[in-house]
């Protein structure tokens, strides 16, 4: 019944890592039965898009004034620390 | 199980047990190879120089060993590959999420993506190998191709 919330997804060139991560945060909520639709863009382009989204996971600074809740991690990555990262998705999303 | 790495993998851009001593060192020993190998343009290297001294990709592992994963606009890429290097020493990278702070690297895959979001096999095989504090232990201790090329195809 909800429609699935939105996460933009950065990295530096929206090429490579953000791709990773994309489908990371994808899998593991699905594992959870929440839904979501990933959008891939550079740092550069979040401030602009930053208005359509729930949440920002990026794996590179972003301006953090954007009215968006903002998640640095590496941990889609690394594996480090990415079950407590997951919780926090899910946290943010829960407004 | 790190089946599509092992076939991306050149032979000859493939360097192990290297001593270069900066970031641009690496970057450039694995770009000029790919380079001649035919996979990137010529702006490549210089590119992935740039991109790495603004957004770089060094990436703390937890464990002993590092990583970076250089790479670049694709424009600068004429077919999808995959470069490597392993360090005898360590090299300075700049950490990907927090860009003021070094990383001290020893292996380091140079991605050449050739569209946005493709590859993605590729992507999720090196990041599932950077996850192995295992597998890049040995990654790095490792002297020729076809050990490593056994030891991917077995991880």
């Amino acid at each position: 019944m909800d429609t699935p919330k939105r996460i933009l997804v950065a990295c530096g060139t929206a090429i490579a890592t953000s791709t990773v991560v994309a489908k990371g945060i994808e899998e593991a909520l699905k594992e959870r039965g929440i839904s979501v639709t990933t959008r891939q863009c550079k740092a550069s382009e979040v401030r602009s898009l930053a208005g359509d989204a729930q949440l920002i996971v990026t794996t590179t600074p972003v301006p953090s004034d954007l009215g968006v809740p903002v998640i640095q991690t590496l941990a889609f990555l690394t594996g480090i620390g990415k079950e407590a990262v997951i919780e926090q998705i899910i946290e943010a999303l829960k407004d | 199980m790190s089946n599509v790495i092992a076939q991306l993998l050149q032979p000859s851009c493939v360097l192990l047990n290297c001593d270069f001593k900066t970031s641009q060192e690496v970057i450039q020993a694995i770009g000029g190879k790919l380079f001649e190998a035919g996979f990137v343009k010529e702006s490549f290297v210089q590119a992935a120089i740039d991109r790495e001294s603004t957004l770089p990709t060094g990436l703390p592992l937890g464990g002993k060993i590092n990583a970076a994963i250089p790479h670049t606009e694709i424009e600068h890429v004429l077919k999808p590959a995959l470069g490597m290097a392993t360090l005898r020493d360590v090299v300075d990278f700049r950490n990907m999420v927090s860009p003021t702070e070094s990383v001290p690297v020893r292996l380091v895959f140079l991605l050449a993506l050739e569209q946005p979001k493709a590859q993605i096999e590729m992507l999720q095989e090196v990041a599932g190998v950077l996850q192995n504090v295992d597998l890049v232990e040995r990654l790095v201790s490792l002297t020729n191709y076809s050990e490593l090329i056994k030891t991917l195809e077995g991880a």
